[in-house]
């Protein structure tokens, strides 16, 4: 990624701060320091990709990488009014990326506007012979798809994201955003996503299975911390990771550790697998209606600096309208337009499928953005 | 050994159980993770709560459902089978807690092995 980067005439700033290892909604669970939000320092940034995020939403950078295996880019985004995007699965090389789910894990572009993620998404998209989960599939001028009209695009609205649970401002929001693309000329559809209500289940069960898998690794042995008095054989490993890994990132290895135990993996990780199956012959079934989903990014907008932090199930459901794309594989490809500044609204949509050359949405929309303009580019902007 | 449906008819009639001191230490021990009389007493309620929500999984029918463990329909990428530049030692031991390259070095455990 970063090679593609360079040869393009990118150059590297820095690295930023996030969830370790990718595991937390709000860059409270970072291994160095909290980050805040620029637009409220009460505030959370969203996270995990949190530092990525505030450096482009303060402007340090007009762009930045950050990672997605449940939310990480979009929610963030939507928390501190900048432009997210989670490719679609294998979309872009995971190289170098170190894995946390990896059925669902992806790298996404972060920017200050949907024509930053177009750029820095047509640079790092396409097959890598170092992933093998990368796809090769021709990467399109997502550039050029921005001048493209909207003309006749049928957005798909799933009633269950609208439901109990919704923020008043959230919600005005985003049917704001419904308006705007109404008078575009796109077509609203009412689709439904029945097992909408059991994403998040799912996804935590998978998530942390995958994770306790792939954190084996950490061992004390070739890479990262070990412990300086182990008591004995499996004390190397169990001394190491005890001292090495924070608190959430213990307790989702203990949470799949479980789910795949002996007795246990067929009552949760089997069913996940199953209940993932059906989460994600809905998102199939919508797309013969429709071209592209739209929802709100979050339920809420930003919640303050500790609020959750005693609550790990809550703070999980901070990105309950995210992670079906992830279980389905979807992702918000090339991108259409709108835009804001601010920390509390949002919407995010899921394409098809990359390869089909569907069109998708993403948007970042402003609390109370009543207003609404076009900008130079033509972008649709929805500020305050 | 139980067969699959025994151990998921266990699962089911235990899983609605708190998860109690015992069960959060023999998933730390199948985890390697040490943890304290605090951390355990901690992660009891906390894994409790989620497996609570986890759990209405079961309101959903799965019955001839095929579980997806993957996205995408790939399976079995190969490339051509050429020898090509590929991480130097010196890299890949740049970030170990100990080693005299091209060997990892451990502490020395064997004598004090457990069971």
């Amino acid at each position: 990624m970063v090679e593609r980067l360079e040869a393009a005439g990118a150059v590297i700033v820095a690295k930023t701060n996030m969830d370790e290892f990718a595991m937390g909604s709000s860059t409270e669970n970072s291994g160095f320091f909290v980050t805040r939000n620029p637009w409220d320092p009460e505030r959370v940034p969203g996270g995990s990709s949190g530092g990525s995020i505030v450096a482009v939403s303060s402007r340090m950078v007009p762009y930045a990488l950050g990672s997605e295996t449940g939310g990480s880019i979009r929610q963030p985004a939507s928390f501190c009014g900048v432009s997210g995007l989670k490719p679609s699965y294998g979309r872009v090389s995971r190289y170098g990326l170190v894995a946390f789910a990896s059925s669902l894990d992806q790298v996404g572009p972060v920017s200050v506007d949907v024509r930053g993620l177009a750029e820095l998404l047509g640079v790092i998209a396409g097959r890598d012979e170092r992933d093998s989960t990368s796809v090769d599939a021709p990467v399109p001028d997502y550039v050029a798809k921005l001048d493209e009209p909207v003309g006749r695009m049928r957005i798909g609205i799933a009633a269950e994201y609208f439901g109990e649970g919704l923020n008043a401002e959230t919600r005005r929001c985003v049917e704001a955003a419904i308006e705007v693309y109404k008078k575009l000329g796109a077509e609203i559809h009412e689709i439904h996503l029945p097992h909408s209500a059991y994403t998040i289940a799912c996804y935590y069960v998978i998530c942390t299975a995958e994770a306790s898998s792939n954190l084996a690794r950490f061992d004390g042995v070739r890479y990262g911390h070990r412990t300086a008095e182990p008591r004995d054989y499996t004390g190397v490993y169990s001394g190491s990771r005890a001292e090495g890994f924070g608190a959430e990132v213990k307790r989702r290895i203990m949470l799949g550790t479980f789910a795949l135990s002996s007795g246990y993996y067929d009552a949760y990780y089997l069913k996940a697998l199953k209940v993932r199956t059906l989460i994600k012959n809905d998102f199939l079934e919508a797309f013969k209606k429709c071209d592209v989903i739209l929802s709100p990014t979050t339920p809420t907008p930003a919640f303050k600096i500790g609020e959750k932090s005693d609550n790990p199930l809550e703070m999980y459901l901070a990105d309950i309208y995210n992670r079906a794309a992830n279980l389905a594989g979807t992702g918000g490809e090339h991108s259409v337009r709108v835009y804001g500044g601010g920390f509390a609204g949002g919407a995010a949509t899921d394409g098809s499928a990359f390869w089909g050359g569907s069109v998708a949405i993403d948007c970042a929309c402003v609390s109370g953005g009543d207003g609404v303009s076009f900008d130079e580019a033509g972008d649709l902007c929805v500020t305050e | 050994m139980l067969s699959n449906s025994a151990s998921s008819f266990f699962a089911r009639v235990f899983m609605s159980n708190r998860i109690d001191e015992r069960q959060v230490r023999h998933i730390a021990h199948l985890a390697r993770l040490r943890l304290s009389d605090e951390e355990i007493a901690r992660l009891g309620s906390q894994l409790s709560d989620v497996v609570l929500y986890v759990e209405k999984l079961n309101e959903v029918a799965t019955e001839g459902v095929e579980p997806t463990a993957h996205p995408l329909a790939v399976c079995n990428v190969l490339r051509e089978d050429v020898v090509k530049p590929s991480l130097g030692v010196d890299a890949v031991f740049e970030n170990a807690p100990d080693a005299a390259a091209p060997y990892f070095k451990v502490p020395k455990v064997l004598d004090q092995m457990d069971a």
